[in-house]
């Protein structure tokens, strides 16, 4: 899960590295109050969970508290890059004088975490990384020991940052592993005039698998934004909603994808991602088949599985009793192989539903299945 | 030969009394695997009775090895648990620990796979299916009906996809089938696997089949080039998978440019491995190579 700005601030603010004060709001008369109490003159800054804000109008200096009412009123509801702007934050500016990059990111293929720095912040940093690779410093952190002050002071004399930051080194690699985040950014972490070493931006992901040792998550969890997410999320279902017309449901994420992948070379456009996992039940299924068929752009649905450890007659039980459940208007083209497959075509061969039609290879019931989608 | 498992591993299940641990011992048992031995401090001494075979329950991993010369361990215990069993098995001196939980943090399995491989225990998962070698043993919950042994090694990210592949190519066989696992941090790559199919003289193909996420493909792909001569299929998927959004596995995420399918087909292209289109495909390509 990804964090507003405004929530990696608290973060940051918990572990006691320094942020400019700041107050968030989705109301543009309330930003004129909260620019007041911070001293009139602040910077208003989008929420939204996506890079490159400030170039797309996101990020704005307001003179004086009416200024920043205004400001906020032209930003609230603005979209930035497909994500609509909710909240608004609202901070005291900053005197800079220098400006650096620092991150925590997850080296996948090394199976651990790296640090990467550089004093010149403020930038987009990959075209950093792309045009002078040489100013941004990559450290690989050793997971039993951590950034300690001394692997910091490694860390701030590669990317030349002046010793001032170890500190936040060391803070920003708490959060990192006390908040079991995957990411920790700052861009930039900048000096200034006053010579405190202060993050202005803050960027944190946070590891879904740890939701469990952390009883705080919850406050940063603002809901699905899509209604059949909501849906899916409260029925504990993987969904994800896509732009298309053929709703998809298969066993596993991997099938699910590449079920998704030939739909769409078969020249329609999948309705959503849904996985039923291993071992899926009726309820499941029935579950799954509600929420593709509460959806309105879906012209046909497409069930995909392989039972492996999953008996497909278990499965086609559950679509049987899905269609009892849910009667649906559009049509499903079902393609069960594997385990009990012979069971489960026979299954849905008696119950016959006039709108439930069997094609045996995968690649064959997406043509169909994008068939139907494409005439309806 | 066969890859990392053979009829002579002896296997222990940590987390074997549980549902899904008591579920799948039973089908390893069936597809021959010797399972010699569950781990639950709590029911130390007793035995679990599966029919054919009464399996001892230890206390710990050192007191299985002990008693029965295990050396794999297949591991169903719960996310939170995982670091602690891997350590212990690790600790132990297991040389293969398969990780078949899901949903463990990503800072617990960046610990376990370091502290694993300082000690020489190899990992495979976690959020993987397992691992199986046809006809000799299974490790995992990898089906063990679909197919026989033969010439082709598989690896795959996905569990699913991996028996898809299998159930196509059944005719054909596999030396060994591999589900490294979808989470972002996984103890075996799709390299470490690469070498392992290249030096096993049964095995004749590799089919590869990676999804969207990371830069496992494109490495694997410059591994290919350098060090593989045996023939390797490709197959990725995720390619209508918007970014930014977590699709179905823990791993399987476009992060701005990175970790798109077209950038990692086009890698593996690069290298002459033949990527097929869907898994049929797929299959076909695996087909024609070995002379079908």
């Amino acid at each position: 899960m990804d964090l507003f700005e405004y929530q990696a601030r608290e973060l940051f603010d918990d572990y006691g590295v320094l942020t400019p004060r700041a107050e968030v709001t989705d109301s543009s008369k309330e930003a004129r109050e909260i620019a007041r109490r911070l001293g009139g003159r602040v910077v208003v800054k989008a929420q939204v969970k996506t890079g490159g804000r400030g170039k797309a109008g996101g990020v704005k200096l307001a003179a004086d508290p009416a200024a920043a009412e205004l400001t906020a009123r032209q930003i609230l509801g603005t979209d930035i890059k497909g994500h609509r702007v909710r909240s608004v934050m609202l901070a005291q500016p900053v005197d800079i004088e220098d400006e650096f990059y620092v991150s925590y990111v997850l080296d996948r293929a090394a199976g651990r975490f790296l640090a990467i720095a550089s004093a010149e912040g403020g930038m987009d940093i990959e075209e950093v990384a792309a045009t002078r690779p040489d100013a941004v410093a990559r450290v690989p952190v050793d997971p039993a020991e951590g950034v300690t002050a001394a692997v910091a002071a490694k860390i701030a004399e590669a990317a030349d940052l002046p010793m001032r930051t170890v500190d936040v080194l060391v803070r920003l690699w708490k959060v990192l592993v006390a908040e079991d985040a995957l990411l920790v950014e700052v861009n930039p972490l900048v000096r200034t005039a006053q010579g405190q070493i202060m993050a202005l931006d803050g960027k944190v992901t946070l590891d879904d698998n740890a939701r469990f040792r952390h009883s705080r998550r919850a406050d940063h969890e603002t809901g699905a934004e899509d209604r059949l997410e909501a849906l899916a999320a409260e029925r504990g279902l993987n969904y994800v909603k896509l732009d298309g017309e053929v709703g998809i449901i298969g066993n596993g994420a991997g099938l699910v994808m590449s079920t998704l992948d030939v739909v769409a070379g078969c020249g329609a456009r999948p309705a959503n991602f849904l996985d039923i996992g291993g071992g899926a039940s009726a309820q499941v299924m029935a579950d799954g088949l509600r929420v593709i068929l509460s959806d309105p752009a879906v012209k046909s649905v497409f069930v995909n599985v392989f039972g492996g450890i999953t008996a497909c007659d278990a499965v086609a039980e559950g679509i049987v009793r899905a269609l009892e459940d849910v009667r649906p208007t559009r049509p499903l083209v079902v393609r069960l192989d594997g385990n009990n497959a012979a069971r489960g075509r026979a299954v849905l061969a008696e119950r016959a539903h006039p709108l439930v039609e069997q094609v045996a290879t995968m690649d064959g019931a997406a043509r169909r299945a994008a068939d139907l989608a494409n005439a309806a | 030969m066969a890859v990392f498992l053979t009829k002579e591993s002896k296997v222990l299940v940590q987390g074997m009394t549980g549902g899904e641990g008591m579920k799948h011992t039973r089908r390893m048992l069936t597809a021959g695997t010797d399972v010699v031995g569950g781990v639950n401090p709590r029911k130390a001494g007793r035995t679990v009775d599966f029919g054919d075979r009464e399996v001892p329950v230890f206390g710990t991993v050192a007191e299985g090895i002990e008693a029965t010369g295990a050396d794999v361990s297949v591991v169903f215990v719960p996310p939170a648990h995982v670091r602690a069993a891997v350590t212990e098995a690790s600790d132990a001196g297991i040389g293969l620990a398969v990780v078949i939980t899901e949903g463990v943090p990503v800072h617990d399995t960046v610990a376990l796979t370091a502290y694993a491989h300082r000690n020489g225990t190899r990992v495979i998962g976690p959020n993987s299916p397992g691992l199986i070698t046809p006809g000799q043993s299974d490790a995992g919950i990898i089906p063990a009906d679909i197919t026989k042994p033969g010439p082709i090694g598989l690896v795959s990210k996905s569990g699913t996809l991996t028996y898809q592949l299998m159930y196509e190519l059944r005719d054909f066989g596999f030396s060994t089938c591999i589900g490294i696992g979808g989470d972002p941090v996984v103890g075996t790559s799709q390299i470490d696997c690469l070498g392992a199919f290249e030096d096993d003289p049964e095995t004749r193909l590799v089919v590869l089949i990676g999804e969207i996420g990371g830069d496992a493909e494109e490495r694997a792909a410059a591994y290919i080039r350098d060090h593989v001569s045996k023939p390797v299929v490709g197959y990725i998927a995720g390619f209508t998978a918007p970014e930014g959004r977590t699709m179905g596995h823990a791993g399987a995420i476009v992060s701005g440019s990175a970790g798109t399918a077209a950038a990692k087909k086009a890698a593996l292209e690069a290298v002459g491995v033949r990527v097929g289109s869907t898994p049929t495909e797929t299959a076909r390509l695996a087909t024609t190579l070995l002379g079908g």
